[in-house]
């Protein structure tokens, strides 16, 4: 599909409104529709559009496999993390009221950590499994 | 007016099914799923689940029909017929169908006020969550904070998914190239 002019100028038009969007459903999520795994897989869907339309390799440029392997494995970190932040201060494991002076504030600030650690994840397994899928080559490879 | 629509989108959403089990062209079926899962997302708009349906959207539709277009790549795109009739599987299809409907019958009504999932935690959650966490969206509220556990055990099947499809391909591909 690289040679298809319509196809990549719309792409590159998508692109930023895509990658917007998806950092809107996972900062909007408190208000509105939306939160940490959607927009994880907005983004992951940015990426795949990307790689689809300008071939794997120009998709691996802009987002290298290693890179994806580290945000994935990142995700569940932040998550636990903030977990564990809760007990170092003095609360329960991912309780948030005690994250911050206000118990409001502080649930205000787990949810965000927590939804951050989801997206990180969610998106980073979408676009490495899709890496891995479209990286096999046709032939029947010896089992 | 609401019921109207539910319905005619699951009417729409059978004639897709059956339409995917004749269709004998792997890539027609990928494509009517996709229809599915939109017209999937569509009806939870209409049941004002639209966290559900973002996620309908994005992964059925989105990711998961990328991913059957790339197996299908891999694969070739016709089924094979069946060597012989499957009249077993089928049988055993319509009775597990039919159980299921049957379990149905036992559930609570639709939306009932009194079903037991909305007297226990629920009216608590939807009483104290904007005084409690300061968040208007109560999924989000229940899903981050009041579920948080439920919410890092799935984050971690996610991640357990991830890497154990990570282990499986690239084992192959060390083996190739050695």
């Amino acid at each position: 599909m690289k040679s298809d002019i319509i196809l990549r100028v719309i792409a590159k038009l998508l692109m930023p409104f895509t990658l917007i969007f998806a950092l809107y459903v996972q900062f909007h999520g408190d208000f509105g529709p939306g939160g940490g795994f959607q927009a994880g897989v907005i983004a992951a869907a940015a990426v795949v559009f990307y790689s689809i339309i300008f071939g794997l390799e120009a998709g691996r440029r802009l987002v290298p496999g290693w890179v994806v392997e580290k945000v994935l494995a990142t995700g569940v970190l932040v998550y636990a993390v903030t977990g564990l932040a809760g007990i170092a201060l003095g609360g329960n494991y991912l309780d948030y009221f005690v994250l911050d002076a206000d118990p409001v504030t502080g649930q205000h600030r787990g949810i965000f950590w927590v939804e951050v650690g989801v997206a990180l994840t969610v998106s980073g397994v979408m676009i490495k499994l899709f890496y891995m899928f479209a990286g096999r080559s046709r032939e029947p490879e010896d089992a | 007016m609401e019921t109207l629509t539910i319905n005619v989108l699951l009417a729409v959403m059978a004639v897709t099914v059956t339409a995917m089990a004749l269709q004998r062209n792997l890539f027609g079926v990928v494509v009517l799923f996709g229809i599915y899962s939109f017209l999937m997302a569509t009806v939870l708009v209409a049941l004002d689940a639209v966290d559900v349906a973002m996620t309908e959207a994005a992964v059925g539709a989105g990711v998961s029909t990328v991913l059957l277009l790339g197996a299908l790549y891999l694969t070739g795109g016709t089924e094979a017929k069946p060597s012989r009739r499957p009249l077993l599987p089928l049988a055993l299809s319509i009775a597990v169908g039919a159980v299921l409907v049957y379990g149905m019958l036992g559930l609570p009504g639709f939306s009932d006020p009194g079903a037991p999932i909305h007297v226990h935690v629920a009216p608590h959650y939807l009483e104290a969550s904007v005084r409690e966490t300061g968040v208007p969206n109560v999924v989000t509220a229940v899903l981050a904070s009041y579920r948080g556990y439920d919410t890092l055990g799935e984050t971690a099947v996610v991640f357990t998914a991830g890497i154990g499809v990570i282990a499986l391909l690239r084992r192959r591909r060390e083996k190739e190239s050695r």
